[in-house]
């Protein structure tokens, strides 16, 4: 009898890990809580422990491999005594249960890579500056905050755990290092206090990038940003401006259910006196933020915890940047057109793509990347030239971002649609836990691809 | 602290009369169908803000709540621009968009004017921060109503500001009433100064009828504060003459009650140690008074004046 030790999910949107050290060598005696390995996550280097009792009989990666599945069998543990026939029997004995449980892991993987991680930009395709490597979207990040705070003393950012944690997403990685404490500071669990703050400084002549470990927490806080961020101009009658980042990850992540999962783009679109970006890409990422950060205007920065892990090229001039208030025709396309933003971006793209391949249809998909002032005039000019509109976003439905686009497409374009326009969107109920629900709620590649054929009159 | 000398005497009784006379002027006009939303008076609690005056640098922050007028008088600004704005005018220190809950003047460092219970408080704090990560000597003084004392982002803006050791000088302005409920019916523990203890900030509480009581608490207070030690609580004990706001009759208080604070009114106290030093005499004081009135008159008269803001003006300042 042998037992397997599986690569394990040390965060809610790990996909994967690296195999940094072994704590313990084929032969050795292993107790249940004994460590046996250390496995560096998307955020941090963590210890594993034993959870059953044997013998190692065998290691089956080394220490440096990387990119290790969740669920990959790492070590092999057991019955000393029978292990030259259990060797000899199988290697992996399993109940059907088992193997069932592990297909539907791996499909679950195949379908988020497939649908985000290994869809390769595309904006950046002119752009002659393009990084040879490919970097993450928590390191585009990272490295214009870096870029920015080298340029400009008044930038500082604070939050709950961006400097000594280095981030609890590691989008902060090393700013403390590099800028000191007085620049990166760690706050109390206390987004009220510390937005009003900020919001302060900002009014006094700093420019503080505000992290919410996500935007969920920005609820606590929301009065500051609102009734004194973006009100504060206007009610000056002009004399108070309020240079501030509020940033984080925004909308779902994997099974942490209805509190922390919620879109919140069409809460802040609807403000007047802020500005709402939504990058989708390393590249876009990078490009937006740096924008963000040196507008003199309130500007909440939609990231996304998924697409943190999203490899890509980027453009490493430092004073690269991307205008606030332009969409970004990401594919062009003659028979549909699909606006979004953020995630669903790579959604939308997988969704073109088997639409062309299933049904010969030319989609063309616009990646918003501004939410408010939103880009109103690219997506009326591909509507007149498709005739056809979807939108896809992950917010609710009600009130959404595409409730507005679709309100002022039909006032502008009315006599170029030649379908209703349809929304798609999350379900109209608060997220739940258990995956194959969560997976209903979040809209899908197939959703997408309804709505496409509905708009296309294909039955 | 210096000690007052017959020009700060002057000042004081100047300043707290202007607000005053401002106040009631404001009430008129209100009355008049000029000035129209909501409107808070500060007639009762004129020592507070003018006591503080005397301790201040020009180069400090403040930021106070929505009964502000009176804190902007003392800021040195003009009633002439403050009234315009009260009547929504463009000549109105923000342009008639603010009105009597939301003014500002950058230039002097005044910083609102918050129709929000609370939120200045957090914002003061941040103020304050600014202060300390500029290397600057100078320090926020951040006004909290009674009512805000019970507001969650307080204690969070308390628990910063002492955590980061940020010159912050809280003044709670303690006129007894947070709308229609006194303070023995919204706080538990009633002394409010001591809510700072928990978080190691110290706090005293002060008669804020007194001119003279206010200026010694806020000058030693403010140098602790500027002398880098981190925040500092004086709950000054207060009382307005009128209701909460123009809309509110104040029937939840005894006529008996006002008559008693009326007897101890802040700005005669400052007459009689004038009259008693001779630092002027009953003519003079009289011609102070005549040529407040005439100056707050002639505010008046100019925010009425003035032009209502342009149609377009509707969508400026909404980003820069």
């Amino acid at each position: 009898m042998t037992t397997e030790i599986l690569m394990p999910a040390l965060s809610p949107t790990m996909t994967e890990g690296n195999l940094s050290k072994w704590l313990i060598k084929k032969g050795d005696q292993v107790k249940a809580g004994d460590l046996i390995a250390e496995i560096e996550t998307d955020k941090a280097t963590m210890e594993v422990e034993a959870v059953d009792e044997g013998v190692v009989i065998d290691l089956l990666f080394k220490e440096g491999d990387v990119n290790i599945p969740v669920n990959k069998p790492i070590a092999i543990i057991g019955n000393p005594d029978e292990k030259i026939e259990e060797k000899n029997e199988k290697p992996l004995e399993k109940s059907g249960e088992n193997k069932k449980t592990e297909k539907v892991i791996e499909k679950k993987f195949e379908i988020e890579k497939n649908d985000i991680l290994q869809e390769k930009p595309k904006q950046n395709e002119q752009d002659k500056n393009l990084s040879s490597e490919e970097i993450t979207m928590r390191q585009a990040l990272r490295d214009t905050m870096a870029e920015e705070m080298r340029k400009d003393k008044k930038i500082f950012i604070l939050g709950e755990e961006v400097a000594e944690y280095q981030g609890a997403y590691k989008v902060t990685q090393d700013l403390l290092q590099e800028f000191g404490k007085d620049r990166v500071l760690d706050t109390p669990i206390s987004e009220h206090g510390f937005t009003g703050l900020a919001v302060g400084a900002a009014f006094k002549g700093l420019r503080p990038i505000l992290e919410f470990m996500t935007f969920n927490f920005s609820m606590q806080a929301i009065d500051q940003i609102i009734n004194s961020a973006a009100k504060t101009l206007y009610m000056s009658g002009g004399q108070i401006n309020c240079p501030i980042v509020f940033r984080g990850p925004n909308g779902a992540a994997a099974q942490v259910a209805a509190q922390h999962s919620q879109d919140f783009s069409s809460w802040y679109s609807q403000v007047p006196g802020l500005k709402v970006l939504a990058p989708s890409t390393p590249y876009n990422a990078k490009g937006l933020l740096r924008s963000a950060i040196t507008d003199p205007n309130p500007v909440i920065f939609l990231e996304n915890e998924i697409l943190y892990g999203l490899k890509g090229q980027v453009n490493n001039d430092i004073n690269f940047s991307i205008p606030i208030g332009k969409a970004n025709i990401e594919k062009e396309g003659k028979d549909l057109t699909i606006v979004t933003y953020s995630i669903m971006l790579q959604k939308s793209k997988e969704a073109a793509k088997r639409l062309k391949d299933q049904f010969n249809l030319d989609v063309e998909i616009i990646d918003l990347q501004t939410l408010r002032p939103l880009d109103f005039e690219t997506v009326i000019n591909s509507v007149k030239k498709t005739n056809r509109l979807i939108t896809v976003e992950e917010s609710w439905p009600f009130g959404s971002v595409g409730s507005e686009i679709a309100n002022v497409v039909q006032r502008d374009a009315f006599d170029y649609l030649d379908s209703p326009i349809i929304k798609v969107n999350s379900a109209d109920v608060p997220m739940p836990y258990s995956s194959s629900l969560e997976k209903l709620y979040l809209p899908q590649v197939d959703d997408i691809i309804e709505a496409a054929k509905k708009v296309t009159y294909i039955k | 602290m210096k000690k007052l000398n017959k020009n700060d005497y002057i000042k004081m009784y100047s300043y707290m009369l202007k607000i005053r006379r401002f106040e009631e002027r404001a009430a008129q006009l209100y009355g008049m169908g000029h000035i129209g939303g909501f409107c808070h008076l500060y007639i009762g609690q004129e020592a507070v803000v003018v006591g503080v005056l005397m301790t201040i640098d020009k180069n400090d922050s403040v930021v106070t709540t929505y009964r502000d007028h009176g804190h902007m008088i003392a800021r040195g600004l003009d009633p002439k621009r403050i009234m315009a704005e009260l009547t929504g005018r463009e000549d109105g220190y923000s342009a008639g968009k603010g009105g009597s809950m939301h003014m500002f003047s950058k230039e002097n460092n005044f910083y609102g004017g918050h129709g929000i219970v609370g939120a200045q408080v957090p914002i003061g704090t941040g103020i304050a921060f600014t202060h300390k990560y500029n290397k600057e000597k100078n320090i926020c003084r951040t006004y909290i109503g009674d009512g805000a004392m019970n507001n969650g982002q307080v204690f969070e803006a308390f628990n910063l500001a002492a955590l980061w050791k940020l010159p912050v000088l809280y003044i709670i302005e303690n006129n007894k009433y947070g709308m229609g409920t006194s303070v023995d019916r919204a706080a538990a523990g009633s002394d409010l100064y001591k809510r700072g203890e928990a978080f190691g900030i110290p706090g005293e509480k002060v008669n804020g009828m007194n001119v003279f009581k206010v200026i010694e608490a806020a000058d030693k207070a403010g140098k602790y504060v500027r002398d880098g030690n981190g925040p500092y609580i004086i709950e000054v004990q207060t009382y307005r003459y009128r209701g909460h706001s123009m809309s509110d009759p104040a029937k939840y208080r005894t006529k008996e009650e006002l008559e008693n604070y009326k007897d101890t009114d802040p700005i005669e106290i400052v007459k009689t140690e004038i009259l008693k030093k001779n630092f002027a005499s009953e003519k003079e004081i009289e011609k102070i008074n005549k040529d407040t009135l005439e100056e707050i008159k002639s505010a008046a008269e100019f925010a009425i004046k003035s032009n209502y803001p342009k149609d377009n003006e509707l969508y400026t300042d909404v980003y820069i």
